[in-house]
């Protein structure tokens, strides 16, 4: 029971920010899904969206803020997919690649230009950051959130993806882009779509994540970025139920490394996975034996 | 009356003319073959006329209008529907959605339904494993479900690449019964195929492509006997024989 006490609070926190590592990985696997590209700059557009809510909710209420950073997130990876990718729609996969690279850098350096590489002071969202003691545990209200939030989001996605008209879009164009048209589908629009979704689950997890610190720099979000890159791959690069569980093992990992005392590894520990995995089962726990678009 | 006229259609792939100006007509309610060796650009030809590959010059005409800049989406729309090389189903959606994914441009759900049923009737194959995924089918089913796919669409000029290529002798012959069977319920037929025989057999008119260029054309019994091309395409030992196909 002592055991159980001791360590709860390490399993809620390893749990909750899964969760957030599952709706950022979630972007990463979509997108890799549709367009066989790794989005450098998926990381970047997650810490914008933490100073779209710092700086909004300095003159606007949270009620108004909040949404309008959903909103701005959402755009903004719409608009860095039509500026920067769309037009690469037939070039080699490596110049995607490094055009990807490239809004990378430029989001991290027009944030370090907006703030003067100064941490701003995440907002405060009411409830979600209040205090909650279950099971003589205190922890923050959005440790309990976050997984609920995140299993009622993913369940939504995946409804969506088996189950509407565009969701079988999204399917047959992952798997043949040319014969997607043929079809009359357009395949800009669906591409899109994929973007607003991954950019929107990126929006949530922001808040969710940031909620737990107190303040945001430029590369506050490289660091978990990096990490939902990891499940996604450790679930296996391109499956969506890979992403969420490959991103649950890795945030309990962690915090269970911290409470046996390991906390100076635990971030070693999710890229020795990474590496781990890449060599001996590279298409990741549900991954897809092809790995290439023929 | 010409349902498609293409005129003077000129592609280049990366500085390679695939095509050097073909000129030809599909009369509404035809079969109507492109046939020629590899490389000679039939392939090529369908994919002009469905905007997957840019035009450099030329010009496409289809039931009176000017196509020639609208996009694939557009002309689906239209009702210019390609069944691609390879039967290319989408191996990981079920045969149901395969059919379904058919009628994308389509809005209502209940005259979907009913174009469903339509093509279950013809390929009652099909009915019976719609909730298989496409790629557990074998290839002649999936030739099927390609042909089935594009019928949701409700064609109006109805393009097959190489139908025939990869499958047995058996299932061949029902393709080709089907092709018939499609053509006599008024689709335009457009269809490109090494298997030369069967597909002149099979159409109403025919032209013969070679390196990019229209080098003949007549109607199918015409090019039949026409000694050139039983030279080049028909082989010698089936020069006087009745060909097993049909």
């Amino acid at each position: 029971m002592d055991f159980i006490q001791a360590n709860l609070p390490y399993l809620l926190a390893g749990i909750s920010v899964g969760g957030q590592y599952a709706l950022i990985s979630i972007g990463y696997t979509m997108v890799y899904g549709i367009l066989r590209l790794i989005n450098f700059a998926h990381g970047d557009i997650f810490t914008v969206a933490a100073f779209f809510a710092v700086y909004l909710s300095a003159t606007m209420p949270l009620i108004v803020s909040l949404p309008l950073t959903v909103v701005l997130t959402v755009v903004l990876g719409f608009v860095v997919e039509r500026v920067a990718y769309a037009p690469l729609r037939e070039a080699p996969r490596m110049s995607i690649m490094i055009s990807a690279i490239g809004v990378s850098y430029l989001l991290q350096n027009l944030m370090w230009y907006i703030t003067g590489g100064l941490a701003k002071q995440y907002v405060t969202i009411p409830w979600i950051s209040s205090s909650v003691t279950l099971w003589g545990t205190t922890t923050k209200m959005v440790t309990l959130v976050t997984p609920v939030l995140t299993i009622i989001l993913v369940v939504v996605l995946v409804q969506l993806i088996n189950h509407t008209k565009i969701g079988m879009a999204m399917r047959a164009v992952s798997k043949d882009f040319e014969t997607a048209k043929l079809m009359g589908i357009k395949i800009d629009a669906v591409i899109s779509i994929t973007f607003v979704i991954g950019s929107f689950l990126a929006a949530v997890g922001s808040m969710l994540y940031f909620s737990n610190y107190t303040a945001v720099t430029p590369l506050a979000g490289a660091m978990p970025g990096l990490k939902a890159f990891v499940a996604a791959v450790f679930g296996g690069i391109g499956s969506i139920p890979g992403a969420v569980v490959g991103a649950f093992i890795i945030g309990i990992s962690e915090n269970l490394l911290k409470a046996v005392g390991l906390t100076a590894f635990s971030d070693a520990f999710t890229f020795a996975l990474l590496i781990f995995v890449l060599v001996f089962k590279p298409t990741g726990l549900f991954g897809e034996a092809t790995t290439d678009k023929v | 009356m010409s349902l498609l006229t293409v005129s003077n259609l000129q592609v280049s792939y990366g500085g390679i003319e695939a095509l050097k100006g073909i000129s030809f007509d599909v009369e509404k309610g035809q079969i109507v073959t492109l046939i020629g060796a590899n490389g000679a650009g039939k392939s090529t030809t369908l994919r002009a006329i469905s905007g997957l590959v840019p035009i450099k010059t030329g010009a496409i005409n289809f039931d009176g209008r000017d196509i020639t800049s609208l996009d694939t989406s557009r002309l689906v729309s239209e009702g210019i529907v390609m069944v691609p090389e390879g039967r290319r189903v989408f191996a990981n959606l079920t045969v149901l959605e395969n059919l379904k994914i058919g009628a994308y441009l389509r809005k209502d759900p209940q005259e979907v339904a009913r174009t469903i049923d339509y093509v279950y009737e013809r390929f009652p194959r099909l009915k019976e494993r719609h909730w298989q995924l496409a790629g557990t089918l074998s290839g002649g089913e999936q030739q099927m479900l390609a042909v089935g796919r594009a019928l949701m669409a409700r064609p109006r000029l109805l393009m097959m690449d190489e139908p025939s290529l990869g499958l047995a002798p058996l299932v061949v012959r029902d393709i080709f019964a089907i092709i018939k069977m499609l053509a006599q319920e008024g689709i335009t037929i457009l269809l490109i195929e090494q298997n030369a025989n069967a597909a002149l057999r099979a159409a109403d008119s025919a032209y013969v492509l070679e390196t990019g260029r229209i080098t003949l054309s007549g109607t199918g019994t015409e090019l039949l006997n026409n000694q050139s091309v039983r030279d080049a395409y028909l082989g010698q030992k089936r020069e006087r024989k009745r060909p097993a196909q049909a």
